[in-house]
């Protein structure tokens, strides 16, 4: 069950610019995001995954088919996130199919950083054969 | 004389506007659709640059964007107060490639911005590179210009809707 992170709030044209949630599957910590991850959102994802690594959760996955839009700050967020978890001999995998997202990650060259996956259960049996 | 200009107090939050009116001007003048995912983020990490170096030097000025279609092109222009910072310069884009870019080298080779929601110098202008086919940055009279455009598709849509 998602725990209370949604902080979303309501924005232009009556959309939700940011909304998150988190929970616990198969021993990983999945974090769904929703919306826009930009310049003005992105703190807050970076402040729930500094708590959940903080927290002792160092498997994440980071569920961004519903991201609708990311740029190089949300970028910078999620290689932040990576860095802390791998200190801790951890992981941090995404999930996502669309080519409009996937596009940044090609022209930054971060598919070769990142795990990305199409579904979660894809994820998480990667991460499960890798240990 | 620009289509549509838009000058807004450097604010994150006035980012996601800015993307909203480029993206409406862009899809009015013609831009492909294929196309206008690439404006929105190339606009967008434009104007988060620009809010970024406002906020560090020029909290009260306001930053610039102009929206243009002329000969065949639809074009943007971010006009921010102050030089280009140390890794920008004039003229010169930062490749693309991952092992171009500025910032930390990751374990597997390339490059990564740094942590906590900043990226190093020129990794803005980087994205910018890989996602216009012309892109021009310069420094004019104590402001910095990022100008990039893309092909209209077809006629403008110029005129009242039928």
């Amino acid at each position: 069950m998602a725990n209370g992170w949604d902080n979303g709030r309501m924005a232009l044209e009556g959309s939700v610019d940011l909304k998150l949630a988190n929970y616990d599957k198969d021993g990983i910590e999945i974090v769904d995001v929703e919306g826009e991850i930009d310049v003005y959102t992105a703190p807050r994802l970076r402040e729930l995954l500094i708590d959940l690594v903080n927290n002792g959760h160092h498997q994440l996955i980071v569920n961004m088919e519903k991201v609708e839009f990311l740029d190089s700050t949300g970028l910078g967020v999620l290689v932040g996130g990576l860095k802390r978890v791998r200190a801790h001999d951890g992981s941090l995998d995404l999930v996502c199919t669309q080519e409009r997202i996937l596009k940044i990650f090609r022209i930054t060259g971060l598919t070769k950083v990142f795990g990305i996956y199409d579904a979660v259960d894809d994820a998480i049996a990667a991460r499960k054969s890798e240990r | 004389m620009a289509t549509v200009e838009v000058t807004f107090s450097p604010l994150a939050a006035h980012v996601r506007t800015a993307r909203l009116v480029a993206m409406a001007v862009a899809r009015r003048s013609g831009v492909a659709e294929s196309l206008l995912d690439e404006v929105r983020l190339a606009v967008g990490e434009a104007c988060s640059r620009a809010v970024e170096a406002h906020q560090a030097r020029y909290p009260a000025e306001p930053v610039k964007v102009a929206l243009s279609d002329e000969a065949g092109r639809f074009e943007i222009e971010v006009i921010n107060t102050g030089s280009l910072a140390p890794g920008e310069a004039p003229g010169r884009l930062p490749g693309a490639a991952a092992g171009d870019l500025a910032g930390n080298k990751g374990q597997d080779g390339p490059a990564m911005p740094r942590d906590g929601g900043a990226v190093p110098p020129g990794f803005s202008l980087a994205v910018i590179a890989g996602l216009a086919d012309d892109v021009q940055i310069s420094e004019t009279g104590g402001g910095t210009s990022v100008r990039m455009s893309w092909p209209l598709a077809g006629p403008l849509v110029a005129g009242p809707p039928p």
